[in-house]
């Protein structure tokens, strides 16, 4: 009897310990781009976008669960993998484009930032270099992981967007049939939108940040069993949250008068049957979920960049040490945050066209994964199952005809 | 002396002359044989047609920068991949390794070779690998721009390198491993928490491949000081034999904490192997509870007789040498085990040899039981200022010590 005792007990404790990684970059993921990509998708089109979100989920779980695997598998991240296996001048090609979708990424962090707190009244020239300087400290000093609870815990702030979802009224039937039933329109505006959907949902840095976390977290092959519950767990919640971010713009603003959204109010007014607290509602949810991101993603960034290359990389290190690293993470950070100042910087349009960036630079992350996760010597007999090759191989050549799409039809135009 | 430098990119594509004088290819790669040669490049490959051919180390006349390699001899064999061979490009370049000196695990970039110039032949010899920015650029341009160009460019970045004879390869085949002449004698030398690092550093392959060739007590030291996690990891992949001789040169406190991490079947397999005596001291530090004194304990302390006298402590002491190190109090019994006091070992400098211990105990006797609670155990240490505390079971006998190092551990783990 105790033994079968201490055999649960080690299994649920084995849970508990892989609890992380996953179900983080789950939360990660509805960053402020996120937030704002769906807002937009419900307001400017209803319910229309709604089918996307079950293939969407299917890829990111096939994503998610590929870079697990091979962390587990390899106890290796994925920029180490590229490089050992591609060499150095890919690794090059591929870290240089990371970085600058990634800093389109930290700009569109702090544009959530910005756009949050002057809500509150506060402008954003206070606002952005303030938060700036504490996720420097935060991440440098050590204090970040004992801030990460806050920020998880945080995240219940998107409970709001399911009562609002039902408060408003939406159209359930139809919210419902457009769930399944698949719409293409050759509209650039809806391509536009449709890539942002899949990069801000299946962003490759957090492809990154994850395989890196679990290496990190010493997760082994044998209890990978309980990271791929959480890994798919994770990516169900992250679109059960989009269902109702949208559902509720589509309900409170499409239904009344369809627009692209235009500022942080604008978007707040899916949370109206909340009143006078929707847009203090919509605003500590977006800016909790910037500052998040935007806690992870330079030093994200910075790490795999420096792992690729070689370069010595950790907050533990020295600046003397690890200069590149703390070059990159700095300068991230303080070019993200210093463009957000500039005057008339377009706060939603930059958060939008990362989203975008992301898609067609995940097409190319996916290729890389692919390839790795297929190769014997590598993976062993973990290598994919050929179904999920058959998924991935068909979403890189959905981005890549959807980006085509989108030049084409805007070049034709001009 | 800088034209006897040759780095291995360029090295890389360089063209190859027969005896007319005529050019049959262009290196692709090269290859040492460690066991003929630790340093020497044995072979190059040069592909021109449909096949590389392999041109041995004395088959070449010259080697210039800016020219190519000459050849003084015409047999050529083609190429055969054979396991002796460390193929540079193939092998070294973009993968790990350790070095030894710098105690860190590096990726290849490049590698600076000299050419040694003898009347009948140049041959060339591997002298450094190099890391970090300079390699860097150096593979970046390697083939687009002329040699002299890229050497300008890189010049004033300062270089990175170690040298080659303290450059560890990690090859996780044991039968290559031979071939390669690979030994990681270097690494045992090396501080236990220095190679604990390295090793966090590597893939779980890599990993095992340095546990299973290093002598069991140097893995021992090093793998205590390994992540718990880890330590669990590691000693589920090794074989049980390796894994018991290693767990019983680790301290029995160690040794039970490793053991605890791991899967109930897997420890037994393990402590099967092992000693009877190591493995009923293990054994018994399993059966507490982790957060507890008993299960912080360690059974590696020097009790005496409440009688014995200094001559007693002293022969004990040379009983027991492996203890010495970090010891520093000594326990008095009596004659049912029961603790009677304890005796700082700085306190026998000053006493005859005669004189008896009880006299030189310390005034208060300050002990644990063995089910004190972890936060306890730590208060006291503060409170006490403390180095080594007793832990005794419900009848008052001796049953353990916990160190200092102990405590940090556990609030470290926090």
């Amino acid at each position: 009897m105790p033994k079968i005792l201490s055999r649960y007990r080690y299994q649920l404790a084995m849970f508990l310990a892989v609890l992380g990684p996953g179900f983080i970059t789950a939360v990660v993921d509805n960053d402020a781009g996120g937030i704002i990509i769906y807002s937009n998708a419900g307001a400017e089109f209803g319910y229309l976008p709604l089918w996307t979100l079950i293939p969407i989920t299917l890829l990111l779980i096939i994503t998610q669960e590929m870079c697990s695997r091979m962390g587990a598998v390899t106890g290796k991240g994925l920029s180490d993998l590229i490089r050992e296996e591609f060499g150095l001048r890919m690794t090059f090609l591929m870290m240089a484009l990371l970085l600058v979708v990634n800093l389109t990424n930290v700009m569109s962090e702090f544009a959530g930032i910005a756009a949050s707190t002057e809500v509150f009244h506060v402008s954003r020239y206070i606002s952005v270099p303030i938060c700036a300087a504490v996720v420097w400290f935060l991440v440098v000093k050590g204090d970040y992981q004992k801030v990460e609870k806050i920020f998880l815990f945080a995240c219940v702030l998107y409970i709001s967007y399911f009562i609002s979802g039902f408060l408003v009224k939406p159209d359930w039937k139809e919210a419902i049939i457009y769930s399944v039933k698949p719409k293409l329109m050759l509209d650039d505006e809806y391509i536009y939108m449709l890539l942002g959907m899949i990069g801000t949902t299946i962003a490759p840095w957090m492809q990154f940040y994850l395989q890196a976390a679990i290496v990190e977290k010493g997760i082994a092959v044998k209890e990978y069993a309980a990271s791929r519950i959480e890994v798919i767990f994770g990516c169900i919640l992250t679109d059960v949250v989009a269902f109702f971010i949208i559902v509720a713009c589509a309900g409170a603003i499409w239904s009344v008068h369809p627009h692209e959204i235009n500022s942080a109010e604008d978007a707040a007014q899916a949370l109206k049957p909340f009143g006078q607290y929707a847009s203090l509602l919509f605003s500590a949810g977006l800016f909790n979920a910037s500052f998040f991101a935007a806690s992870i993603l330079p030093l994200s960034t910075a790490y795999s960049v420096c792992e690729g290359m070689g370069l010595e990389a950790g907050v533990n290190r020295r600046f003397r040490e690890a200069p590149i690293f703390y070059l990159l993470y700095g300068g991230l950070i303080v070019l993200g945050g210093g463009l957000v100042l500039l005057p008339h910087f377009p706060l939603i349009k930059i958060m939008l066209f990362s989203q975008v960036l992301n898609a067609v630079l995940l097409s190319l992350v996916l290729v890389f994964m692919l390839l790795l996760v297929n190769k014997h010597d590598l993976m062993g007999e973990w290598v994919n199952p050929q179904w999920f090759n058959w998924i991935s191989w068909v979403a890189v050549v959905m981005i890549i005809g959807l980006t085509l799409a989108y030049v084409g039809i805007t070049l034709r135009r001009t | 002396m800088a034209d006897q430098l040759l780095y291995f990119t360029e090295l890389l594509g360089m063209p190859v002359f027969d005896i007319k004088g005529r050019r049959i290819g262009r290196v692709k790669d090269a290859a040492l044989v460690p066991l003929v040669h630790p340093s020497r490049i044995d072979r190059l490959l040069v592909g021109g047609g449909e096949t590389w051919l392999t041109v041995r180390y004395d088959q070449v006349r010259s080697v210039a920068l800016g020219y190519g390699i000459s050849l003084s001899d015409e047999q050529l064999v083609p190429y055969h991949d054979d396991e002796y061979m460390l193929r540079i490009g193939r092998d070294l370049f973009d993968q790990q390794i350790i070095d030894v000196t710098g105690r860190k695990v590096v990726r290849v970039n490049d590698l600076t070779m000299e050419i040694e110039r003898a009347e009948a032949r140049d041959s060339i010899n591997v002298i450094e690998v190099d890391v970090g920015l300079r390699s860097i650029i150096r593979r970046l341009f390697q083939g687009v721009a002329p040699a002299r160009w890229i050497r300008k460019l890189q010049s004033p970045i300062p270089p990175s390198s170690i040298r080659w004879q303290f450059c560890n390869v990690v090859e996780p085949d044991p039968q290559r491993r031979l071939r390669l002449n690979i030994s990681y004698s270097g690494l045992e030398n090396m501080h236990p928490a220095d190679l604990a690092d390295i090793v966090e550093d590597l893939g779980p392959a890599e990993r095992e491949a340095i546990f299973e060739t290093i002598d069991s007590e140097a893995a021992a030291d090093a793998l205590s000081e390994v992540d718990p996690k880890m330590q669990a990891s590691i000693l589920e992949a090794l074989e049980p034999e390796k894994a018991a001789d290693i767990v019983e040169e680790m301290s029995p406190d160690e040794a039970a904490g490793a053991l605890s991490e791991l899967e109930d079947e897997t420890a037994e397999e393990i402590l099967d192997e092992m000693d009877s005596a190591d493995m009923t001291d293990v054994r018994e530090l399993l059966e507490f509870a982790d957060n507890t004194a008993g299960g912080m304990m360690n059974t590696e302390y020097i009790s005496l007789h409440e009688n014995a006298s200094v001559m007693d402590a002293l022969s004990a002491l040379r009983g027991n040498e492996d203890l010495l190190e970090n010891l520093n109090t000594l326990f008095l019994v009596d004659a049912d085990g029961k603790l009677a006091a304890s005796v700082p070992l700085a306190r026998l400098f000053l006493a005859a040899g005669e004189a008896r211990l009880k006299d030189l105990a310390s005034e208060t006797l300050i002990q644990v039981a063995v089910d004190e609670r972890e936060d306890r155990v730590t208060e006291t240490f503060d409170k006490y200022n403390l180095l080594t505390l007793p832990v005794i079971d419900e009848e008052g006998k001796l049953v353990g010590t916990i160190t200092a190092d102990d405590v940090i551990s556990a609030l470290r783990d926090k």
